[in-house]
């Protein structure tokens, strides 16, 4: 069973189509990167996959369940997939610290200090332990993105979804976050990530998926994708990409 | 012309005829301030939510009471509560009921705006997070729009400390009235509605410089 | 209580006996009479009492923009102390304390009174929302009318004040709808408007929720024109490619 899992997802915001019959799978310890021009709908996709975007057709499993099935417990289910935002979106009221341990304590259920002593093995982890009393407005962009993967590593998760995690960063921000995302990778997380970030992606991507226009227009093992992408769109998009 | 006189205005005349009121004015502030935040957070939740059954009368309630003068709305409300509830009730325990209910709908304005200010990013990152509605307002956005509009809901709070005087209209003794009932008893009443006067402007002012300085220091902290 | 009894409107406010057509005749006054007048009181007060708010509101609020310290400390001296009393303790003080200690006012109308205490409490709303107006134009504005040569007040007529003024016509509509609900603390002074006529007429018939309702409706009634107007010189005045203007 695949890890996550869409058929034919279909979404509609009025009468406008943002997604177009996508389907594709993750399995258990693999690394997808999607990719395509803004616009093209990968952040929408990606949110369905935690049904933070609901969407109108198609089907969506993650670990076996249904994401579209209104009996299921969204909640419950988003407690154990990491998701990490463009803009970060830690909590700007809590410290470093209880910006990991609350969703410990209130979804999970941990005690107070078996959260902070997660949240601050973590923090180690993402090389930020001397930040753990700070508050988010303090960091600087990249610390803040460090600390949101903690954040999402705090909930043991089965899988990590990461939308566009340095396209808000400062250029010489990027590669501290991708670092970390690299090591997660090779640690084997089962992970899906849109991102322009095509060095990440030759590094540590099982599969490339293209979008364009709220289809899925690729979706072939990496070594594929960079060889010689099939479609015309593909092709700009990369070359665009790659030489700037 | 009139010489002015406060000579009579002893300590023991001030703490039998104003203290009283004075507290109950205060009091009422306060419980006013208090119990119309927490209802116009639950009106403005109500408004903001995406079922018409929960924004149709939130917001009727809320056009309602902002489009009636106050006092016309302490008269209805002092009608209407003892036939509502089968007995009469004082005057100030109406004027309490109504200015909670009347003040949700300002604070209820000022709590919306709040929780829009919100990038909508944090709810998503609460339920991300696995955190359900309730957990995600209670944790995440409603301690930041509470913060952000801190000045806005005690600028609120200032009007209606000023507003508490129109219990006038049913008699209820407040610092007003208290005044007003000495200034009756020693004949002196031009005195007594300029010491009322002094004593209301010094406590609206002292309270509108502490939201300044507050402001001041969000908008460094931001 | 359990039944609507509309008909109190058609009573002589006298001996209480229901007159045809509930308008009275020769001296005698209906409540239905009664509620019109009040109304026509409460429409005079506040559209008076706005004159004096946008008059003194404006000037004071175009002050505590100038470069002058003195003109800024007047002006906020005046939003202060206006701002920090409350109206109905105002009002008061406009017809029990001003006209002893000023003997030459013993003789004015009450009704002036309560127009001046009215319009300068308002004033110090709109003083706000004027400087705020007048702030919210890019300073370039106001260095480029220099610059030209005009003279400040030149600036001010020609170049400042025509935007600022279109800028703050929203936050003045909600003061002129707030002035219409405000001018019900008039009953304290015993001026004949809606709210004394709904304590008075309510205790004389017992029907206070058809009297309440009707005098409701036409507070209602009141702000909701007044908000029509302000709209109408809105959309009069609106400058094309301005944010929200026309084409």
């Amino acid at each position: 069973m695949p890890m996550i899992e869409m058929k034919n997802v279909s979404k509609w915001y009025g009468a406008f189509q943002v997604l177009t019959e996508c389907s594709t799978q993750v399995e258990k310890g693999e690394v997808i990167v999607v990719c395509g021009p803004s616009g093209s709908g990968k952040s929408t996709l990606i949110k369905c996959v935690n049904g933070l975007e609901p969407f109108q057709q198609g089907e969506v499993r993650v670990n076996g369940i249904s994401v579209g099935d209104p009996k299921t417990d969204l909640p419950k289910l988003r407690a154990h997939v990491g998701m990490v935002f463009q803009h970060f979106e830690l909590f700007p009221h809590m410290s470093i610290t209880e910006n990991l341990a609350i969703a410990q304590v209130k979804v999970l259920g941990r005690g107070k200090d078996e959260a902070r002593e997660r949240g601050l093995k973590l923090l180690d982890r993402v090389g930020l332990r001397s930040q753990a009393d700070k508050f988010p407005g303090q960091l600087s962009g990249g610390q803040q993105q460090r600390v949101a993967i903690a954040r999402a590593l705090s909930m043991d998760p089965i899988c990590m979804l990461f939308d566009e995690p340095t396209s808000a960063l400062d250029p010489e921000m990027i590669n501290e976050v991708l670092d970390v995302m690299v090591e997660l990778a090779q640690e084997g997380m089962t992970m899906m990530v849109v991102t322009h970030e095509m060095g990440f992606a030759r590094k540590v991507a099982h599969r490339v998926v293209f979008m364009d226009q709220g289809r899925i227009v690729e979706d072939d093992k990496k070594e594929a994708f960079f060889g010689s992408p099939r479609s015309e769109r593909a092709q700009q998009f990369l070359s665009k990409i790659l030489h700037h | 012309m009139l010489t002015l006189d406060f000579g009579f205005l002893t300590p023991a005349v001030v703490s039998s005829y104003v203290l009283k009121g004075f507290v109950f004015s205060l009091q009422l502030t306060l419980i006013a301030m208090l119990g119309g935040i927490a209802l116009g957070t639950v009106l403005a939740l109500m408004r903001l939510s995406s079922k018409s059954w929960l924004t149709l009368p939130a917001a009727a309630y809320v056009n309602t009471m902002r489009s009636i003068p106050l006092v016309m709305v302490i008269l209805w409300f002092f009608l209407l509560i003892p036939l509502i509830i089968g007995r009469p009730l004082g005057a100030e325990m109406s004027a309490i009921i109504t200015f909670t209910l009347f003040e949700a709908a300002y604070y209820s304005e000022i709590m919306r705006a709040g929780i829009q200010s919100i990038p909508r990013g944090q709810v998503a990152a609460g339920y991300a997070l696995g955190m359900r509605y309730g957990q995600t307002m209670r944790l995440i956005v409603l301690p930041q729009a509470f913060r952000n509009m801190l000045p806005v809901l005690l600028t609120q709070t200032i009007i209606l400390f000023q507003d508490t005087s129109l219990v006038y209209a049913i008699g209820a003794y407040d610092l007003l009235k208290g005044f007003e009932v000495a200034g009756k008893n020693f004949n002196r009443p031009v005195e007594t509605y300029l010491v009322a006067a002094v004593l209301y402007f010094i406590t609206s002012f002292s309270l509108s410089m502490l939201v300044r300085k507050l402001q001041q220091r969000i908008a460094i902290i931001r | 209580m359990s039944t609507w009894d509309w008909q109190v409107f058609c009573k002589d406010t006298i001996d209480g006996e229901i007159v045809p057509r509930c308008f009275g005749g020769a001296g005698d006054i209906t409540y239905l009479d009664w509620l019109l007048s009040a109304w026509g009181w409460t429409l005079s007060v506040s559209l008076l009492a706005l004159l004096v708010a946008l008059a003194f509101g404006s000037l004071m609020g175009i002050l505590r923009t100038t470069p002058h310290r003195g003109l800024v400390l007047l002006g906020n001296a005046w939003t202060e102390l206006f701002r920090n009393i409350p109206l109905l303790v105002q009002i008061f003080l406009w017809y029990h304390v001003v006209p002893a200690l000023i003997p030459p006012l013993r003789g004015v109308p009450s009704f002036i009174l309560v127009v001046l205490g009215l319009g300068l409490f308002t004033s110090a709303r709109v003083s706000e929302q004027v400087k705020a107006g007048i702030q919210s134009l890019p300073r370039g504005q106001r260095m480029a009318g220099l610059a030209l040569g005009f003279t400040l007040p030149q600036t001010y007529r020609h170049v400042i004040l025509p935007m600022a003024f279109r800028i703050v016509i929203p936050p003045l509509t909600s003061e002129a709808m707030n002035i219409v609900k405000n001018s019900a603390v008039a009953f304290a002074v015993s001026i004949s408007e809606l709210t004394l006529f709904a304590l008075q007429a309510q205790e004389e018939t017992a029907r206070g929720i058809e009297i309440y309702l009707a005098v409701t409706g036409l507070y209602f009634i009141s702000a909701f024109a007044i908000n029509r107007a302000f709209h109408f010189v809105e959309q009069r005045v609106r400058v094309p490619g301005m944010i929200g203007g026309g084409h």
